[in-house]
Order: structure tokens, then C-alpha cells, then sequence
């Protein structure tokens, strides 16, 4: 019992005062990707190099980027011989519009948005049904660790509940395969109304990297009506926080 | 048709076993104590034809080398599962995808659920199909999943009881199917790392390992020194973050909750040790065919080590806490145990299988490149039940983070060398190679074989889970029904890895 003590001390206290205090990311980290306006000429080098189509060169003006696509992996900035592409530190890359997620040099990434729809119901609490729906369990792993000590989710009156019938909504992770297809349509419709559902990966956001895949497709959007697109593969910890405070209305407004 | 298993094979010198001789060959192989890496159909051959070439990858653990046997064109043979426990996934895999029957197959079902069941819109899904049923007037059945209450992958767990007794358990995955294979060869090669990164989110170092090792092997091409460094500190972080999480979650399913609140916390630290890598939690965009996309410097090699350190401390103190505990001890001992027998006979990986006593680890019988390692032993615990199962992850966290600050240390005193090698443009016609390396869970196997013009013609991936699910299912046999979550904690296997 005491050396339970003794290591309950010895451990700290080690949760991170988000959203006041900045998350400390790793320096090799990407968060939005910012684009410039270059003359891409012929040059295609950066599609050739996207492992998930995101990015597409235009002959003037520089490259379009979906942002709902993107694996955030670096390869497009890495091989782009005018710079056109970089990355910002900021994790917060949630937008509750899917146009909002294309950007280019003319149109960059302008932050969440405005929510479809009133969401000040969930402002002291949220409620939250997960699924996967063929989710890698990266997404999953860091949608759980929110309940860990250092994000400690439930001091933001946010939480993940076991039934639909207790959730104001649901979180989906993965590109939705054809086989868990009718078990997300089912735990969707045991939600009461009125009900969000929020996309976290971009397997959710878009079908990512198994879009292509006769046994997947365009991933939530095409079988859910979607309010809240948080994207990465997966994103960091910090972006999904971020997005579920935006529905709750205590992200910071900076 | 034996092989080294750093080398590749061509096909075309591979004899095609006549008649019964196919089956018999791979009987003999696995009665010698070879153990079936993967069963598959070679593609090619005639739509109207439904016979295919049929094909057993064994690996023997004594001397590492692997058997390549194949069979003349066949729609069907003796299954091999009546004899052989561990071909019974198999054998259920390779008629769903190739229409080959295992005539006699003890326990015909489908596995993922896709071809040839697919052709409809409303095919019939995972659980949809019959389970086996114990009759009686004080049974009962329990049926569990697709959706588990938690945050995790979903799957159908079906129980049949008397009272509190499970008499059985069947367990039907399936829901996760991406079609990853087939995917993952009509993708453009620059999308096969990053789809090979997520066949098991949480083993995204494993598998990309083992997708570039079977290429560079194809190709003839070693990784550098200094890439095989930074794979090896990577992977061995991928284990102790997963192992960290385990042993916390074991906590909780224990109601030991300080232990379980510290190690989620911990656990984090590591992958954000990870992050120092290459930005990434799960070691995303760090593996490249030939190499890692990109080096490490000496400070970040003190950062990251300077943060392992910092995490082991924690996590070890943490562990100890908890097994030091009589009442978490007696609730983890002599539950849901699985015999070395039956772990042999299923055919069982990885930590599952050292658990009951068995010396599998890929790391020892078949190592990535000629570094020394730290260990010189897996690390093997007896009794085959959860408490051998956490006892094994907790040593192996002194193991491997031994390991890592080893390879951290080099890389941070020898100078900057290339981290890839070139691969050629063409790869060899015909040709297969195998990737074979211990993740967390056990061992990845990836295949991968080229066609008459050298591009890649077949894949075949097989994560740790596709072995040791039936375990899961016979260790839970006469256990409580209660025992299940911490039973299932205990093996943490990846259905998606399963499904692919
Ligand atoms: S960072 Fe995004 S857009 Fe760029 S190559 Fe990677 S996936 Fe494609
Ligand atoms: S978005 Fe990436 S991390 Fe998330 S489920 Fe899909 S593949 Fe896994």
C-alpha cells in the first residue's frame, strides 16, 4: 500500500493544461501543410511521389492539396524542386467542412470553420459512441488515449460511452468496409436525434490510402452524414482533442 | 525446395510435386517440426480452369532455412488441418481466394468473407453464418461484437456456456477486411509502404520491415548498416509502447488502476519517442525500400534516448508495483492457460508462444542483418497462462530498451553514412523472396513474388494475429466467461491484421 503511494508520487502529476498551454510536438512533426504559389510548369514530381493522390501539380498557380487524403508524410515537400510545399507545427487541422480541407496557394487551409448547425446542446457534455469500421487501430489508439492522464478528456465533460443509446454521436475511424458497413449503419441508427457523427483519419475522411479498394470506397461521407472532419493517419492526439473541444465550444480562439 | 532465407528463390527451378505428393511433402516437412509460414495458390492459369498451382511456405527454426513446396495444378487434396492444427486458417484462407478445396477440412467456414461470397451487394457478412452449437437444457450462449463496448477493432465472439463455464468460444473476424493484399499489388509501388504501415496501425514498423526486407531480398540488396540501426531502435520501440499498454490495460482488467492510468500515460512517451524519428507516433514515413527515408542526427539520438530513459524508469517502477501485488498475482496465475502442446500444435507466435514456454522469436532464428544484439536468448516464460503472458512483456521491456539505447548510442557516435541503398529498376523474373520479422505480437511474414517481367505478380502478408486468434479461443476453454477481457488483453491481437 505505501509503495503504491511512494510510486503515485514518484509518477506526478503529468496532465498537459490544454488547450491554454501548447502541446510540446516533435520537432520532425507536420501539421498544416502551407502551398505556394509556384509555376509548376510540366512538373509532376509531387504526385508521382503521394502515396495517397492528395496532392495535384496545376501548370500555373502551384499545387492543389486535399488535406482529407493526406498522410501528412513529407514526400511531396521532400521532392519539390521550387519549395512549393511545407509544413506548420499547428496540429489543429480539423475543419467541420469538407471543402474547407482542398486547399492551394489561393485558398489555404483558413482552420475549422463554422459547424452545419448549432452545437452549444453539447457544451457541458458530450457523449461519444466509437466505431471502427476497419480502422488500422492507430486511429483508434489515439482517439483511446484521450482518456489517458496527460489529456484527461473527461475534465472537458467529453466522454466515450458504451451504448449508442447513451451517445449524442458517433466517432468512426477507418475507410468503412463492406463488412462493417450494416454494424455502423445499426449503431448510427440507435442514436436518438439529434446526433453528430465525426470522421477522425483520413481512411474516415475520405477512404484514404484503401479508397481505391473494392472492399472499402470513400470512406464515412458516403454512407454518414458527417459534421466534423479531423484529418491524418493518424492524426496527432492534440488534432482529435482540438476537434472534439470545437464541438463543445471550449477549444481557445486564438 | 530448401532455401536460405536472407536469399530469394526462382519459381520456375521449384518442382511441381505430382499427385498426393504436395500434401505428403509438407506433412513430412511439418512432422520434422517445420512450422507453415503461409499456403497459397500461385496466380496465373486459365479463368476456365480451376485448377491451381498450390503452394507451402515452412520455415525451420533449427537451422532458419525455409521450404518452398508446390504442387501441380489441383482444385482440390486431402486437407491438411485433421493432422496438422495450425493449416486450419490457412487452408480456409487459400480456398477462399483461390476455390481449391481442403477436402475433409474439420471446420469449413469462411475467413474474411469476400470472394467467392462476394459478388453481392448484401453477401452475407461476418456472423451472418452458423456457429457451432452446444445443445442442453442449463447451456447458454453469449454473443459478443461486431461493436465492443470500448474504443476498439470490431469482431463476433460467440460463447457457449453452462453457467458461468465457457464449454466453447468461436471467434468470427472478417469485419475489417480492406482487401489490403490485392490492394496492396494493384497499388503504385510508392503506395505499398504506407499501405503495408497499416495492415496493423500498432505494428506499422513490423510490417513496413518486412515489406522492404522481402524487396531488398528480391532484389539482392542489403539495407546500410546505419538504416538497419534505426529499424531495428524502431521496432523495438513499437514493442515496448504496445507492451507498456498491455501491461497497463492488464492492470485494469485486474482492477489495479494506479498501474493502469501511469502506463497509458507512459505508454505515450515511448510513441512520442517514436515521434523523434520521423514525426510520427506508429513510425509512419520512417521505413523506405533500401533503407529509412531519413537519418538521425547525434541530438536527436540523445533526445529520443534521454526520453526512453526517462519512460523505462516510469514504466519499470510502475510494472513492479503491480507484480508485486498478491492479489493482482493471484488473479493473473493459472487463468486461461494454453499447454505448450497445444501452442505447438496450433501453431502459436511470437510472446503468446514464449509464454508457454516455446523459444519463437524471429529476432534469434531468422535476424534482419548480422548487428549483434543485446539478448542472447528470447526471453521464455512457462505456465502458458496471462501471468506468463505479462511476465514476458514485462522482461522484455528491460530487453528492448537495452536494445534501443545500444543502437541509439551508435548511431550517435559514428558518423553520418548513407541510410539507403539503391534498388535496382528491374527485379529479377520469377522470383520469390520472404520478409520475416518479430513485431510485438510475433512474427510478420511477408511474401513476395515476381512475375516473367519482374514486376510483382503475387503478395502475401501474415500478421502474428492470424496464428494465434485460435489461441485465444482454446485458452478460454472450461475458463469463466468473466476471464474473457482479461484472456483477450492478454494475446492483444490485431483484427485488422487478422483481416487485412
Ligand atoms: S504529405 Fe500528403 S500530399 Fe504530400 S505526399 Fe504525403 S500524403 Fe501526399
Ligand atoms: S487513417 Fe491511417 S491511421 Fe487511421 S485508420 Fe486509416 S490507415 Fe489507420
Amino acid at each position: 500500500m505505501f509503495r503504491i503511494i511512494a510510486e503515485r508520487f514518484r509518477q506526478k502529476y503529468r496532465t498537459v493544461n490544454y488547450p491554454r498551454v501548447d502541446p510540446a510536438l516533435p520537432a520532425r512533426y507536420l501539421g498544416v501543410p502551407r502551398l505556394r504559389a509556384v509555376d509548376c510548369g510540366s512538373c509532376t514530381a509531387c504526385a508521382r511521389v503521394c502515396p495517397s493522390g492528395a496532392i495535384s501539380p496545376r501548370p500555373e498557380g502551384g499545387p492543389q492539396l486535399d488535406m482529407g487524403r493526406c498522410l501528412f508524410c513529407g514526400a511531396c515537400r521532400d521532392v519539390c524542386p521550387q519549395e512549393a510545399v511545407s509544413f506548420s507545427r499547428d496540429h489543429r487541422v480539423a475543419a467541420f467542412n469538407r471543402d474547407d480541407l482542398l486547399i492551394s496557394p489561393e485558398k489555404p487551409f483558413a482552420g475549422i470553420g463554422e459547424p452545419q448547425r448549432d452545437f452549444s446542446l453539447y457544451a457541458r457534455s458530450l457523449s461519444l459512441r466509437e466505431v471502427s469500421a476497419a480502422g488500422c487501430n492507430a486511429c483508434e489508439a489515439d482517439t483511446n488515449v484521450l482518456g489517458t492522464l496527460t489529456y484527461d478528456l473527461g475534465r472537458f465533460g467529453i466522454s466515450f460511452v458504451a451504448s449508442p443509446r447513451h451517445a449524442d454521436g458517433l466517432l468512426v475511424t477507418g475507410p468503412v468496409s463492406r463488412n462493417m458497413r450494416a454494424a455502423l449503419l445499426d449503431t448510427y441508427a440507435a442514436i436518438a436525434e439529434p446526433k453528430l457523427v465525426i470522421a477522425v483519419g483520413s481512411c474516415a475522411v475520405s477512404g484514404g490510402l484503401f479508397q481505391p479498394s473494392p472492399e472499402c470506397g470513400d470512406g464515412v461521407p458516403a454512407r454518414l452524414p458527417v459534421d466534423l472532419f479531423v484529418p491524418g493517419c493518424p492524426p496527432s492526439p492534440w488534432s482529435i482533442l482540438d476537434a472534439l473541444l470545437a464541438v463543445s465550444g471550449r477549444r481557445n480562439k486564438r | 525446395m530448401r532455401f536460405p532465407y536472407t536469399r530469394s528463390i526462382n519459381i520456375a527451378e521449384v518442382e511441381e510435386l505430382r499427385g498426393a505428393r504436395w500434401r505428403e511433402e509438407t506433412g513430412a516437412l511439418l512432422d520434422a517440426g517445420c512450422r507453415l509460414l503461409a499456403l497459397f495458390a500461385l496466380p496465373g492459369g486459365a479463368p476456365d480452369d480451376a485448377r491451381r498451382s498450390l503452394c507451402s511456405l515452412l520455415c525451420n527454426d533449427e537451422d532458419g532455412g525455409l521450404h518452398l513446396l508446390r504442387s501441380e495444378p489441383l482444385s482440390g487434396y486431402a486437407s491438411l488441418t485433421p493432422q496438422y492444427p495450425q493449416a486450419h486458417l490457412f487452408e480456409r484462407e487459400l480456398h477462399e481466394r483461390s476455390g481449391v478445396m481442403p477436402a475433409g477440412h474439420p471446420w469449413f467456414k469462411p475467413v474474411r468473407f469476400n470472394a467467392p461470397w462476394s459478388d453481392t451487394e448484401r453477401r452475407p457478412g461476418p456472423a451472418e453464418n452458423d456457429f457451432f452449437r452446444v445443445e442442453g437444457p442449463e447451456i447458454h450462449e453469449v454473443a459478443v461484437g461486431p461493436v465492443h463496448a470500448g474504443i476498439i477493432e470490431p469482431g463476433h465472439f460467440r460463447f457457449q456456456c453452462l453457467g458461468e463455464t465457457v464449454l466453447h468460444l468461436e471467434i468470427c473476424l472478417g469485419f475489417q477486411h480492406r482487401g489490403a493484399e490485392d490492394l496492396f499489388l494493384s497499388a503504385a509501388p510508392r503506395r505499398r509502404v504506407a499501405l503495408a504501415e497499416c495492415f496493423a496501425g500498432d505494428s506499422s514498423i513490423a510490417h513496413a520491415t518486412a515489406y522492404c526486407t522481402a524487396l531488398e531480398r528480391l532484389a539482392g540488396v542489403v539495407a546500410p548498416p546505419r538504416a538497419r540501426l534505426i529499424r531495428r531502435a524502431a521496432l523495438e520501440l513499437e514493442r515496448l509502447a504496445n507492451h507498456i499498454g498491455d501491461l497497463g490495460a492488464i492492470g485494469g482488467d485486474t482492477g489495479f488502476l494506479p498501474t493502469s492510468a501511469w502506463n497509458g500515460r507512459i505508454r505515450g512517451d515511448v510513441l512520442n519517442t517514436t515521434a523523434v524519428l520521423c514525426g510520427n507516433r506508429f513510425g509512419r514515413n520512417l521505413l523506405c525500400p533500401g533503407g529509412v527515408r531519413q537519418d538521425l542526427s547525434a541530438d536527436e539520438c540523445a533526445d529520443a534516448s534521454a526520453r526512453l530513459q526517462a519512460a523505462y524508469r516510469d514504466a519499470r517502477a510502475a510494472v513492479d508495483v503491480m507484480l508485486a501485488s498478491p492479489s493482482v498475482r493471484d488473479r493473473l496465475e493459472g487463468v486461461c492457460a494454453v499447454s505448450p502442446e497445444t501452442a505447438r500444435s496450433l501453431g502459436l507466435v511470437g510472446m503468446a508462444a514464449r509464454a508457454c514456454g516455446l523459444p519463437a522469436d524471429v529476432r534469434f532464428t531468422h535476424p534482419l542483418g548480422p548487428d549483434p544484439q543485446e539478448a542472447a536468448a528470447p526471453v521464455v516464460e512457462h505456465g502458458g497462462d496471462v501471468l506468463a503472458r505479462t511476465l514476458v512483456r514485462s522482461r522484455e521491456l528491460d530487453v528492448s530498451t537495452r536494445q534501443v539505447e545500444a543502437d541509439l548510442k551508435a548511431l550517435a557516435a559514428e558518423h553520418p553514412s548513407p541510410v539507403q541503398a539503391e534498388l535496382p529498376d528491374r527485379l529479377p523474373p520469377l522470383h520469390l523472396a520472404v520478409g520475416l520479422v518479430e513485431g510485438w505480437r510475433g512474427e510478420v511474414c511477408h511474401l513476395l513474388m515476381t512475375d516473367a517481367t519482374g514486376r510483382p505478380a503475387f503478395f502475401k502478408a501474415v500478421d502474428p494475429s492470424f496464428h494465434n486468434w485460435q489461441g485465444v479461443a482454446m485458452a478460454l476453454r472450461g475458463q469463466q466467461i468473466s476471464d474473457f477481457p482479461l484472456c483477450n488483453k492478454s494475446f492483444n491481437l490485431s483484427y485488422c491484421g487478422f483481416d487485412l
